[in-house]
């Protein structure tokens, strides 16, 4: 009971924090704070995948990309306003996502992660080579952020637009992965075979699964269009997917808070270390080593394991 | 006159992507690895040939150097690191990420931002008469390296006692071991000259596409693409899938060069629709 109340404290101390906090840091952390929330739920949507669902794609920058290039094409090329753009940019995420995963579905395991990397950078070498409609590797600037009614140019406003519309994202989420097609979810994850036998189409199911962490990974890639005001092939390039997998594992997959925190330090140290050297890549790069090598579960698998070890001595 | 130049040009580069793809089916089909960290031994690779090339002048020496170091690199991954993960795809996929990144920043810190070319050897440098046009000799010694490579590389998996270890491995690494064949060894062994291929490949490529900052990921997604084209863990996929790969990518650039990528992509989508597991690729 203590440890529910406690849960409790400290989600409203942290809904709290989050809401006072352009009052209390400088413009540049609260838009620092925004990309967080961002990458928080890009995190979280890949978590529905790998830690949920137990499929690892090192593609989902694709539907991220997709979403942000469809946000971009449309105001700046067709001339559509934001409040279209926005939709419009998740039907592009969650269609590409299904053709993704009709073609990825097929395989397992290393093929599985190979088609998915494959597949998305069928899609990257479209953004990057078709130079006359998506501007190539120059990307598109000048994307205008919506105006639902009220402006949203202001760090400030654009910042609490965020945490609403990902708040929102991530307690569906959580409505998902509690309910009963979640559980399933894990079923399928611990054992294909097994659930089969019991009678669950696991191939719908995990197309389902798919289908929805593309749909929110474009979610996060569309107001990451207008968080930078810009698109780019990068958005969509395999390292983005890497950085999305090592997010979810260094928080701990599975978890759905788990990858929303290692989101968070990701993108604080990438800020952080880019400001001391240039050498981002080999820190990155020696992330991914220490915590397979050191922490395969996470940071809230090193904390369950603390507390295991607190209590049973 | 046109066409057989660009055959032959798709054939040169299927060669080089023949070398690295060889190696990453190889070591999948033994360990069933994913190995990201490819792209870095064939640019790390490249730029040791480099080296060795402007203090010697010798590409002969060049390619040795670049063989032997990566494959000791490759070695000390395999053995050290990425050992503890046997079968396991995921950590597997992160550490070779991580390499892959830790290998870019370091050689971005050693060898510059800018593309470099190597010269190519003096003997190599001409073009032979074909028709109207000349087509350069090195590219016609490119071709000839792939096949020499690919023909060793056949008798040895078919006609030495350690390729028949390998086939054995790859068909069942467990009863492999059963049968007292030293399967530890044989991992290392493969990891080496699967690296050692894409070192090659790294020097053979540098003089007609540079080295640069991200020649790694360009190499290691179009050698992705040629396995999944041919089929994981099978040397004959391999070369087909690289000589496909090899002849759209040239064709695409020179006819569709907006769509330089798509050209390889498409062809390769509808590959994984009608064959999931590549065109000689086993489940």
């Amino acid at each position: 009971m203590t440890g529910r109340i406690g849960s409790i404290v400290v989600c409203v101390v942290f809904v709290a924090l989050m809401l006072a906090l352009p009052h209390m840091v400088r413009p540049y952390y609260v838009g620092l704070a925004t990309k967080m929330i961002i990458f928080a739920l890009f995190a979280m949507s890949l978590d529905l995948l790998l830690g949920y669902t137990g499929l690892a794609s090192l593609g989902h920058a694709a539907f991220f990309g997709v979403a942000a290039y469809a946000v971009a094409l449309l105001i700046l090329r067709a001339g559509v306003g934001g409040w279209i753009a926005f939709p419009a940019a998740l039907v592009a995420s969650t269609v590409t996502g299904a053709l993704v995963a009709v073609l990825a579905l097929r395989a397992r395991g290393s093929y599985f992660l190979m088609i998915t990397f494959a597949l998305a950078q069928v899609v990257w070498s479209v953004a990057f080579g078709w130079r006359s409609f998506t501007n190539g590797d120059d990307g598109m600037p000048g994307v205008a952020r919506p105006n639902f009614g009220w402006s949203l140019e202001g760090t400030d406003a654009f910042y609490y637009f965020v945490l609403a519309v990902v708040g929102c994202a991530a307690l569906l989420l959580l409505a998902i992965v509690k309910s009963p097609f979640g559980r399933a979810l894990r079923g399928i994850r611990e054992s294909e075979t097994r659930m089969q036998a019991l009678g669950y189409d696991v191939w719908r199911y995990q197309f389902v699964a798919f289908v929805l962490a593309a749909s929110f990974a474009g979610l996060a890639g569309a107001l990451y269009a207008y968080f930078n005001r810009f698109v780019g092939p990068e958005y969509l390039h395999v390292i983005q997917s890497a950085e999305a997998l090592i997010m979810v594992i260094l928080g701990g997959a599975g978890t759905l808070v788990g990858p929303a925190i290692g989101a968070a330090l990701i993108v604080f140290l990438e800020d952080y270390v880019s400001s001391l050297t240039q050498h981002w890549l080999l820190v990155l790069g020696s992330i991914y080593v220490l915590v397979t090598l050191f922490a395969p579960r996470g940071l809230v698998g090193l904390i369950v394991d603390y507390r295991q070890r607190r209590f049973e001595p | 006159m046109i066409w057989v130049i660009h055959v032959l040009n798709g054939i040169a580069i299927g060669m080089l992507l023949f070398l690295l793809a060889a190696g990453l089916s190889l070591i999948f089909g033994l360990m069933k690895i994913l190995n990201l960290t490819h792209g870095s031994f064939y640019l790390v690779g490249g730029y040791i040939g480099l080296t060795v090339m402007q203090r010697t002048g010798s590409f002969a020496l060049a390619l040795l150097a670049a063989a032997a170091a990566i494959a000791l690199l490759g070695a000390v991954i395999e053995r050290f690191v990425l050992r503890r993960f046997h079968l396991d795809e995921l950590p597997q996929t992160l550490l070779t990420f991580g390499f892959l990144f830790i290998f870019a920043d370091l050689s971005l810190w050693i060898w510059g931002g800018d593309p470099v070319m190597v010269r190519q050897p003096r003997i190599l440098a001409g073009s032979l008469p074909m028709g109207d046009y000349g087509y350069p000799i090195y590219r016609l010694f490119l071709i000839a390296v792939g096949l020499v490579v690919a023909g060793a590389l056949w008798w040895f998996q078919e006609h030495t006692r350690l390729g028949t270890m390998l086939r054995a491995g790859v068909d069942d690494a467990e009863i492999a071991r059963a049968l007292g064949i030293d399967v530890s060894l044989l991992f290392t062994l493969i990891f080496a000259v699967g690296a050692a291929l894409a070192a090659l490949g790294g020097v053979l490529a540098a003089p007609i596409l540079s080295l640069y900052p991200g020649a790694d990921f360009d190499a290691l997604i179009l050698a992705f693409v040629v396995v999944i084209v041919g089929g994981l863990g099978s040397l004959k996929g391999a070369l087909v899938g690289a000589l496909l790969v090899g002849l759209l990518d040239d064709f695409g650039k020179a006819f569709f060069p907006q769509f330089a990528l798509f050209t390889v992509f498409v062809p390769m989508a509808f590959i994984l629709v009608v064959r999931p597991t590549g065109l000689f690729g086993r489940r």
